[in-house]
């Protein structure tokens, strides 16, 4: 009988198709893309026929590529500015957060130095406190800084993924042997190039995880950008879409739900996109990430 | 942390010695007037860069205007998305000590509590008091009070709009009183359930505020740290048994003001009246642009048989703030910007409704007749809005809180078809209750 | 030999192996600890710090002692919501993590046609920002031009009114799962992709159903995962802020400016002036959290070592 190593993960696909479970599934696609396809269907309506059609059926001129160019040339095209800053906040930030996690994760799983469980309690007991309150604070301590409306206001709070941080420390432990350290130390290499020529190949694939979760959470930042940024030309997409949003609103408002909707689907593309580009790292890193010693 | 702790503390009460110097130096400023207007005039010749938060759709064609007309000075805008968001921008910055523009726009409901804040500038030492003729007087009365806070920007009298098509299909007289609206409303939503007289869930301090102005009730009462909160005046009791009987039969909308919904029943006429304030025509043609040519303005119904009178809703100023490094130069952009007839007209044009009594009363004003509105000069009925406004309201020093709880206490009552009164009474005892943790003294 | 055998091998001798440096681990941890003191425990302490004060319009700042505490406990604004968020954590979180679970079993189960798809497609709502999708569902929800007014013209009667007061908590339910269903999803999936193939063999040697091997083999391995993925949606249900902030527009009478403790203590912070008891708020709340999360870990631990 063959052994296949734990290691080598496609299992052969023996059984036959349960029609139940397809089922079952395509009822869970429905219900997570429905939502979506009225998002593309209103992206290819007037403000005028938005207002006055049945939200999932196409009606009245086919806007979309109108919708498009006015959503990139409104104002000047101030949503491309905030898409590229948007790129810089998610580049520097996630990158920095994923940088800063597989660091410290790596430093918890393998090094012995008393104290580590106070520093995790105290971590998360940080991150229990709802942010709401929080903002404040951090608000007057950066203006103090001289950081308020910068973009650093936006990119050093979102530089801390706690969650990342314990995903590295888990598969940090696992996927790492000691022993290639001790035979890297014994060559003399210094523990900083150890980390990065060797632990940081062998913890690739839990990197790319936590870097997939930190490129969702930094794109998708809403709530201290708000309050550290006064100047629309830092907005992220999303702040700078709720901007859009609250036009409709007030005296003297001119709506623009159409461009509100289109530059809603045009920010959730670039995720998308990501998305499926780095499918396969995330099972294996997670994966082993959960196996227990 | 200490530190900070204390410097706020120092901060406070350096405000407050500000705030007690200020009114010290009060009204006596006429001879400093004139040097102040002059001063004005010579930073806006000098020149210098200040930044300007609004809201208004029409502020980005002013300022440029505004830089045309005067190349040495640099304006830089920000748009500040709304009253609320603006509020917080400006209070954290407020409360940081930095970060707060030179000049911001701020609705007169909110003047009140950023005067308390110490935040903004007095500029009756600019010679601002010799612009008071260009203004209505309800108008002026908002940012006059202990001092000059800001010029008035618009200002919003309200008036009756209705769907003229509605009304002819379903055969409404438009109402004169309260209570020939109460009956149109049975009439109307009797006849078809999916129409009502007018939208209303309760949710809008705003508008309630000046519902109960209408009525000529005057709960919000303040001298110095002295409140009075009375919504159960002889005015507030007429408005509750009146609009009360509007909630208690269920004959208002509950969609809330400018949600989707909102501008789609605008426009199909299944919401058949607006009691609004004078900006509406805008918003109607630009968010219910379907509806154009079916609706009309009348002035507000009367309670009774009284005089007309009506109330304001909403309407802003613009105010220069006490962080402002060039104090001389903001004042002068304010001044261009709320008095000038160039930026005044370019406000109107974007459908902003102004407060100088010149523009309002100009012919060209008076004779204009929208094809929104059928044709109907509406500026006429609009202006004799504007000088039936009650005197002698004012807001809460803390009127954007009140508003932001007003729906606590109000929605739920809307919802159950309740008492009017009761919900107000619930506003009330909140009102009390944060005016005594905010250290006033407050009387009901 | 077996791979098995020569892992349990080799798991011995790291065990007993220590590693040499002490300190050099902190500094691995410092980058991360540096930016955490900063943006997180700095404003922590400062909160507490608040929590201790008051600052009245008129007045200024005054030390106050436990006098917050004391109001917060017995303000029904907060206790009202406090309750609320923990029925819908009792609620919600259990409803999404089965639902995950399901998805995530049926997607790892081999007997499903293009799983790769499924696994994609349960995911993307959570690449949506949550301001984005409470767009979406606003519309959906929306009894007068929305699909559910549609479904009501439909069937005749109201039957589905999201936006009540009885319905406007599961409204916000179903958001909220809709959003986190496939990220969970993914963490259970993932977890079971760790199971070693040998014990799959073995179960079908000893003839095991397929009921049989999710009992055994499957749900054992994803006790951490699962124990994990509840700790921190309890934090997120117990932080319930955006989805009921941005619903409110839509849901006018229904949703108070206290609905969730988050929202209280938002709406006291910068509309109501009183930063120091919203301070005082997100302590209480930040407390309650750790504790039950502490009590669900500490629980998973122990079902882990029996």
């Amino acid at each position: 009988m063959m052994r296949t190593p734990s290691s080598v993960r496609p299992r052969p696909n023996r059984q036959r198709r349960s029609v139940i479970l397809t089922v079952v599934m395509v009822v869970f696609v429905i219900y997570s893309l429905l939502p979506l396809a009225w998002l593309v269907v209103s992206s290819t309506k007037t403000q005028k026929s938005l207002l006055s059609s049945f939200g999932l059926a196409f009606s009245g001129p086919f806007a979309f590529f109108d919708n498009v160019q006015q959503t990139l040339t409104h104002d000047n095209g101030i949503f491309l500015q905030w898409f590229g800053n948007t790129l810089v906040y998610v580049v520097v930030g996630a990158g920095g957060a994923t940088l800063l996690a597989a660091l410290g994760g790596y430093g918890l799983a393998k090094f012995s130095f008393p104290g580590k469980r106070i520093v995790f309690a105290v971590i998360l007991g940080a991150i229990a406190i709802p942010g709401t309150a929080l903002a404040v604070p951090t608000f007057l301590m950066f203006s103090q800084l001289g950081l308020t409306n910068t973009m650093w206001a936006v990119i050093i709070p979102s530089l801390v993924s706690p969650f990342g941080l314990y995903l590295i420390w888990v598969y940090a432990s696992e996927a790492v042997p000691t022993e290639l350290l001790e035979a890297a130390r014994m060559d003399g290499a210094g523990e900083i190039r150890t980390f990065f020529t060797i632990s940081l190949r062998l913890l690739a694939p839990g990197v790319a995880t936590v870097g997939l979760f930190a490129i969702v959470a930094t794109w998708n930042n809403y709530f201290l950008p708000l309050i550290m940024l006064s100047n629309p030309d830092l907005y992220p997409l999303t702040i700078g879409l709720q901007l859009w949003n609250s036009q409709g609103a007030g005296i003297g408002a001119q709506p623009i739900f159409n461009l509100v909707i289109t530059g809603a689907l045009l920010t959730i593309l670039p995720i998308l996109l990501a998305f499926l580009l780095m499918q396969r790292y995330w099972q294996s890193g997670l994966s082993a990430g959960s196996v227990k010693q | 942390m200490k530190r900070r702790i204390t410097r706020s503390v120092a901060a406070t009460i350096a405000v407050l010695v500000g705030l007690g110097l200020a009114a010290c130096s009060g009204t006596g400023t006429s001879g400093s007037g004139d040097t102040g207007s002059q001063a004005v005039d010579a930073a806006l010749k000098k020149g210098g860069e200040i930044t300007f938060w609004s809201w208004s759709p029409s502020a980005k064609t002013q300022v440029a205007a505004f830089e045309k007309a005067y190349p040495k000075v640099k304006v830089d805008f920000v748009n500040s998305g709304g009253a609320n968001d603006s509020n917080i921008k400006l209070q954290n910055a407020l409360s940081a000590g930095k970060g707060a523009p030179d000049v911001v726009q701020m609705e007169y409901q909110s003047v009140p509590q950023f005067v308390l804040a110490g935040g903004l500038l007095d500029l009756t030492k600019y010679g601002f008091g010799d612009l008071k003729h260009l203004y209505t007087a309800s108008s002026w009365a908002n940012i006059s009070q202990n001092g000059i806070w800001g010029l008035p920007q618009d200002t919003g009298p309200m008036a009756l709009f209705y769907n003229k098509a509605t009304f002819d299909k379903f055969g409404l007289q438009v109402p004169k009183t309260w209570d020939e609206y109460i009956d149109a409303a049975r009439k109307l939503h009797a006849a078809d359930p999916s129409y009502y007289i007018t939208n209303d869930p309760g949710t809008d301090g705003g508008l309630g505020s000046a519902m109960l102005w209408q009525a000529g009730s005057k709960p919000f009462q303040s001298k110095g740290d002295t409140v009075t909160v009375n919504l159960q005046d002889e005015g507030a009791q007429r408005y509750a048994t009146s609009w009360g009987t509007l909630v208690s039969e269920g004959l208002l909308d509950n969609i809330g003001g400018w949600s989707d919904q909102w501008f789609a029943n605008l426009a199909n006429g299944k919401i058949a009246t607006l009691p609004a304030g004078a900006w509406m025509p805008g918003v109607l043609e630009s968010g219910a642009a379907a509806g154009s040519g079916n609706w009309r303005v009348a002035p507000m119904p009367t309670y009774g048989d009284g005089p007309a009178a009506t109330a304001e809703n909403g309407g802003s100023t613009e105010a220069v703030t006490k962080q402002s490094k060039n104090p001389a130069l903001a004042a002068g952009f304010l001044k261009w910007l709320n008095s000038s007839d160039e930026s005044v007209g370019i406000f109107v044009k974007s459908g902003g409704f102004p407060s100088t009594t010149a523009t309002l009363q100009s012919s060209e004003f008076l004779n204009d007749k929208p094809a929104y509105f059928g044709g109907q000069e509406i500026n006429k009925v609009l202006l004799q809005a504007a000088k039936s406004v009650l005197p002698g309201w004012q807001y809460l020093p803390w009127q954007p809180y009140a508003n932001s709880v007003y729906g606590d206490a109000l929605g739920p009552v809307y919802a159950s078809h309740g008492d009017l009164s009761k919900g107000l009474a619930a506003w009330q005892s909140a009102n009390v209750t944060y005016g005594k943790q905010q250290g006033f003294t407050v009387k009901q | 030999m077996s791979s098995i055998a020569l892992r349990a091998d080799t798991r011995e001798r790291t065990a007993t192996r220590r590693p040499r440096r002490r300190w050099t681990g902190l500094w691995f941890l410092v980058p991360f600890l540096a930016v955490f003191v900063v943006t997180i425990l700095a404003p922590v302490v400062y909160a507490v710090g608040l929590s201790l004060f008051r600052n009245r319009l008129v007045g200024g700042d005054s030390f106050v002692g436990f006098d917050n505490y004391i109001q917060a406990f017995s303000d029904p604004k907060f206790l009202e919501g406090l309750l609320r968020v923990c029925v819908f954590l009792f609620i919600q979180v259990p409803i999404m993590l089965v639902l995950a679970l399901i998805a995530a079993l049926a997607i790892d189960s081999r007997r499903l046609a293009g799983a790769a798809f499924y696994r994609v497609a349960v995911f993307v709502p959570y690449a949506v920002p949550g301001v984005v999708a409470v767009l979406m569902w606003s519309f959906l929800y929306s009894d007068r031009y929305g699909l559910a007014g549609n479904l009501n013209d439909f069937l005749g009667f109201d039957f589905l009114k999201p936006f009540t007061t009885e319905w406007i908590l599961p409204s916000i339910g179903n958001i909220v799962t809709w959003e986190f269903v496939g990220y969970n999803m993914l963490i259970f999936y993932a977890a079971l992709r760790t199971v070693p193939e040998e014990l799959y063999e073995a179960a079908a040697i000893d003839g095991a159903g397929p009921l049989r091997v999710v009992w055994s083999i499957k749900l054992p391995a994803l006790r951490g995962a699962i124990v994990i993925a509840t700790i921190f949606s309890i934090i997120g249900s117990f932080q319930l802020f955006n989805e009921p902030n941005i619903l409110a527009g839509s849901a006018p009478g229904v949703i108070t400016t206290y609905f969730t403790p988050n929202m209280y203590a938002y709406n006291l912070s910068f509309v109501g002036q009183q930063a120091n008891y919203a301070a005082t708020l997100a302590i209480i709340m930040g407390v309650v959290t750790a504790v039950i999360a502490y009590i669900v870990q500490a629980r998973g631990a122990r079902q882990e070592v029996r």
